[in-house]
């Protein structure tokens, strides 16, 4: 019976790993600068986890196979140096993992938050609230207006709390639905959360951001092909989560003036 | 029990439709809102996040907001004209439910005028949840989601408020629901007319509000019986 079962836990783990090694589940098509070094630290994360996985399985497999049967089990024995030196090489080797995963994936994590993005990137504001993402161009001043809160309207489509009266930044302020960028051109997104935790989550731009309540943070990313994608909120924001998404849409230089010079009209 | 409450029910409404016709001769207000200057743009409402809904809008004819709809003639639509003091209708609560529709992500209509305790059904008719929230400060506020194909919700508010109404999953929708404690009231149509009919003779005050430019109030005297006074307000217009 113990043999048995040590073959079906080899079956599992050899099958379970063969779609991974085919990559039967494919991510979407990369459409960004940086995405590479983020598909390449997923490919040797998953590397990794997978070796360390099937490893497992095969000892555990392999002790099972060898003593389970056994009439007389004897005096179990203990693992050499006793706990102490188990658990010291326990850390060492998940440690090693660790590390090594994050010196890997440190050019990934530094191209995205320790290099600022090129002077001429194109800054557009996003901002994340229950349950729609708007966004904010600057217009031709080159200047976002400030955000008054208590002048939030949405039934007069003033979701950015927006005073044209007062402030004259923000009158030649662009806000739409939709994000729209032009293609191969740097992007310097501002992340404005309206109430509570959000996330920025586009699968074929492998940017994935949160938005923090009371913290403005910034992403900045360059798409390289043209199309209209999903970005959706992948952070549990309320009763209308699931609803929560608009679309990215890549245009060419030409396009994208069109669609802004169309949607300031609309302002 | 229950049929006699039917019978009485019946009774009800011939009493109704006899006193309905004696007040045919009742007095009648009637005018026209109009803006006086600027009005804020009316701006496009981007629904793209909802398909089920954009695809109601042909792109030559976008959604847009409803701060304050204008018409032919400066006219000034979805005013609330209602008489604020001089009827004694106060306690007399219409059996007739006055129904709000979710239809292509919006509130139809935008402005819902109804008496105290008067019966509101609140229906979805597009094929995505919507969750209705008045926004009441003397009522009590709540919110309700109601997915695709539901029945009707049932609403009562007990206290006179105009309460601006949002959903909490489309952040455009709006509208407001206008509760008073008369049902002498009209909202304003497209070209700017209102109507509020069956009054006895006497001195009322007309109200109109608007929710962008604020309100404006008339006194009317209604002398004899079936006069019709004209009554007409200009609001005096902004650009923001």
């Amino acid at each position: 019976m113990g043999k048995l079962f040590a073959v079906i836990l080899v079956i599992i783990a050899i099958a379970s790993a063969i779609p991974i090694i085919q990559h039967t589940w494919k991510m979407p098509e990369d459409i960004s600068t940086h995405g590479h070094l983020i598909d390449e630290q997923i490919a040797d994360t998953m590397a990794e986890a997978g070796l360390a996985f099937l490893a497992a399985q095969f000892v555990l497999a392999f002790f099972v196979f060898r003593y389970a049967d056994r009439k007389d089990p004897g005096k179990i024995k203990s693992f050499p140096g006793g706990a102490k030196v188990m658990v010291a090489a326990a850390v060492i080797l998940v440690g090693t993992e660790v590390l090594a995963l994050g010196i890997m994936g440190s050019r990934a994590w530094a191209g995205q938050y320790f290099t600022p993005p090129a002077a001429d990137a194109l800054t557009i504001q996003s901002q994340a609230g229950q349950f729609a993402f708007y966004f904010r161009y600057p217009g031709p001043d080159g200047k976002l207006g400030p955000q008054h809160p208590d002048k939030i309207d949405e039934g007069a489509q003033n979701f950015f709390g927006l005073d044209p009266q007062n402030d004259v930044e923000s009158r030649d302020d662009i806000v739409t639905a939709e994000l729209g960028i032009p293609v191969n051109k740097e992007i310097r997104l501002l992340m404005h959360s309206k109430d509570v935790g959000h996330s920025f989550y586009v699968r074929e731009l492998r940017v994935q951001q949160d938005y923090l309540p009371g913290l403005d943070l910034m992403v900045h990313f360059t798409a390289t092909k043209p199309g209209r994608y999903e970005i959706v909120c992948t952070q549990l924001c309320g009763l209308g989560h699931y609803n929560m998404k608009a679309y990215l849409n890549v245009m060419s230089q030409a396009d994208f003036d069109a669609w802004l010079k169309e949607k300031a009209s609309q302002q | 029990m229950k049929m006699n409450h039917k019978y009485l029910a019946g009774l009800a409404v011939l009493a109704a439709t006899a006193m309905t016709s004696s007040f045919a001769m009742a007095g009648t207000i009637s005018g026209k809102v109009t803006v006086d200057g600027p009005t804020p743009k009316q701006k496009v409402i981007d629904m793209s996040k909802e398909p089920a809904c954009a695809k109601d809008y042909p792109a030559s004819a976008p959604p847009t907001t409803e701060t304050a709809v204008t018409g032919p003639g400066n006219a000034l639509a979805d005013v609330v004209v209602y008489i604020s003091a001089g009827t004694t209708d106060d306690a007399t609560v219409p059996s007739q439910a006055v129904t709000l529709e979710q239809k292509g992500c919006k509130y139809i209509k935008h402005i819902t005028a109804l008496h105290v305790n008067q019966d509101m059904q609140i229906k979805n008719d597009d094929p995505t949840s919507h969750n209705i929230h008045p926004l009441a400060k003397v009522n009590r506020e709540w919110n309700k989601s109601q997915p695709p194909g539901t029945a009707p919700l049932d609403a009562k508010f007990d206290q006179p408020e105009f309460i601006p109404v949002k959903c909490n999953i489309h952040p455009w929708m709006h509208g407001y629901i206008v509760v008073l404690k008369t049902s002498h009231s009209s909202v304003s149509d497209a070209n700017g007319g209102f109507t509020l009919p069956n009054l006895a003779p006497g001195k009322y005050t007309v109200t109109a509000w608007q929710e962008t430019f604020g309100t404006q109030q008339q006194e009317v005297t209604i002398g004899a019986a079936g006069e019709t006074k004209t009554v007409n307000f200009s609001f005096k217009g902004k650009a923001y």
